[in-house]
């Protein structure tokens, strides 16, 4: 039961720093993101007033579900010039590791409200 | 009555002329500005910083610039530091929320100079800064804007002069007035390094296209964009 007790304690400490670390998927949305895709996702950063592309309207579900979760991945990673697409999207491999990069998929997802 | 007055101005003065720059630093920067080091390693951590950091201004800065700076500042940063602290949205798009701005404070002239000097001796920086990173040359400012926006897509968070370009990150029509090139060079090709959490990604510019922006950056900052 001691022992028992210890294991618990010492996987908590162990995984407690962890928790600190990974930032959520919302946290990171509106630090890297809002810039260009704007506050409500919908595409109307701050930026966006001299910008020669639009940024994509996360909210709209029509643009966003032809897009699987693979292509998302790829130019959330790699950025637009991955995909033929603006270099003003840029490309966030050097910010993110792969697991934030996932969440931030299903994150749009959430904000299309579509799969 | 009189007598006492000025002598308790006489004594107030000469204890903040007494200051060091690094007393200085302590009391009136410390509690925006990280002087030690190391940056945020955590958004947790970024988002309580009020201002950027300067633990390597010395690698960072010129000088001249600081102490200029320091006596009469003013925005650097459209929508402030940490712009999504800063914004709100408007009609069209996103603006910038004035109201949660403030002027920086100001420093007299022999302030600014020792402050400044115990700025430079801060050069703990993150990153091996060579000298030469930069090669100098010269480019033509229609030539440089397209290597900057056209190619490398930096004028959407970039002002490339007052009122045309993004707002989210710092004017680039100074830069080279308020940076050294070698730092240019060296946070373009690696911001991370500097800073793990910066809102601006690593664009993979070719150490070409490095080169030639921080010469636009030059030819930019001849301009006098105060007189404009
Ligand atoms: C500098 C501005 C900018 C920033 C910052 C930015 N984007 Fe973009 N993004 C764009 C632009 C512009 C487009 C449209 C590209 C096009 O249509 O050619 C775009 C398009 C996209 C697309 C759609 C790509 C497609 O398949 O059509 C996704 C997904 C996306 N961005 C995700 C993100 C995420 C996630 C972040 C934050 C980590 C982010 N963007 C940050 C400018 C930006
Ligand atoms: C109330 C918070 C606050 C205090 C106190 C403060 N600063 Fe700042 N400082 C800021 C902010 C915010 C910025 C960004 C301003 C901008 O971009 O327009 C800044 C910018 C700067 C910059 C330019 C940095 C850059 O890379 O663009 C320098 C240099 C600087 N401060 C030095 C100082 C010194 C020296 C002191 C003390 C004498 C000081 N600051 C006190 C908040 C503060
Ligand atoms: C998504 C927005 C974004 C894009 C795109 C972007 N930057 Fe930045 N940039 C920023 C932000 C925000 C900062 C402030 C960084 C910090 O405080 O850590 C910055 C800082 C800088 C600085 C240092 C300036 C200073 O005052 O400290 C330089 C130089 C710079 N960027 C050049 C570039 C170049 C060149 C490109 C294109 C290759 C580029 N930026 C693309 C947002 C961006």
């Amino acid at each position: 039961m001691k022992n028992e007790l210890t294991v618990f304690l010492l996987v908590f400490a162990v995984l407690l720093p962890g928790i600190g670390l990974a930032a959520s998927a919302e946290d990171n949305y509106k630090t890297y993101c809002w810039q260009c895709h704007g506050m409500q996702g919908n595409g109307m950063g701050v930026n966006v007033r001299d910008m020669s592309v639009q940024p994509r309207d996360h909210t709209s579900a029509k643009a966003m579900r032809s897009r699987s979760d693979d292509d998302l991945f790829k130019v959330i990673k790699h950025g637009g010039l991955a995909i033929d697409k603006s270099v003003l999207m840029p490309p966030w491999d050097a910010t993110f590791t792969d697991q934030e990069i996932h969440e931030l998929v299903a994150y749009l997802r959430e904000l299309c409200r579509c799969r | 009555m009189r007598a006492t007055i000025s002598l308790l101005l006489l004594f107030l003065s000469a204890s903040s002329w007494a200051d060091t720059g690094e007393q200085l630093l302590q009391q009136r920067c410390a509690s925006c500005h990280d002087l030690q080091g190391p940056a945020a390693s955590t958004l947790e951590d970024l988002w309580q910083r009020k201002g950027p950091d300067l633990f390597y201004a010395g690698v960072k800065y010129r000088p001249q610039w600081l102490r200029q700076w320091l006596q009469k500042p003013r925005r650097i940063r459209p929508a402030g530091y940490l712009y999504f602290q800063h914004i709100k949205p408007g009609e069209k798009h996103d603006v910038i929320d004035a109201s949660t701005l403030s002027e920086h404070m100001a420093l007299s002239a022999d302030e600014a100079r020792k402050v400044t000097e115990a700025l430079m001796t801060r050069k703990a920086a993150p990153v091996q800064v060579k000298g030469d990173e930069f090669g100098g040359g010269s480019i033509s400012i229609t030539f440089g804007e397209m290597v900057f926006d056209k190619f490398n897509g930096c004028m959407a968070c970039h002002e490339i002069e007052p009122g045309y370009g993004g707002l989210s990150g710092p004017e680039v029509y100074t830069a080279a007035k308020r940076m050294q090139s070698a730092y240019l060079v060296s946070f373009i090709r690696d911001p991370q390094a500097w800073n793990p959490k910066t809102p601006m990604p690593n664009k993979h510019t070719s150490e070409l296209n490095i080169q030639k922006i921080v010469r636009y950056f030059h030819a930019l900052a001849k301009e006098n964009w105060d007189e404009k």
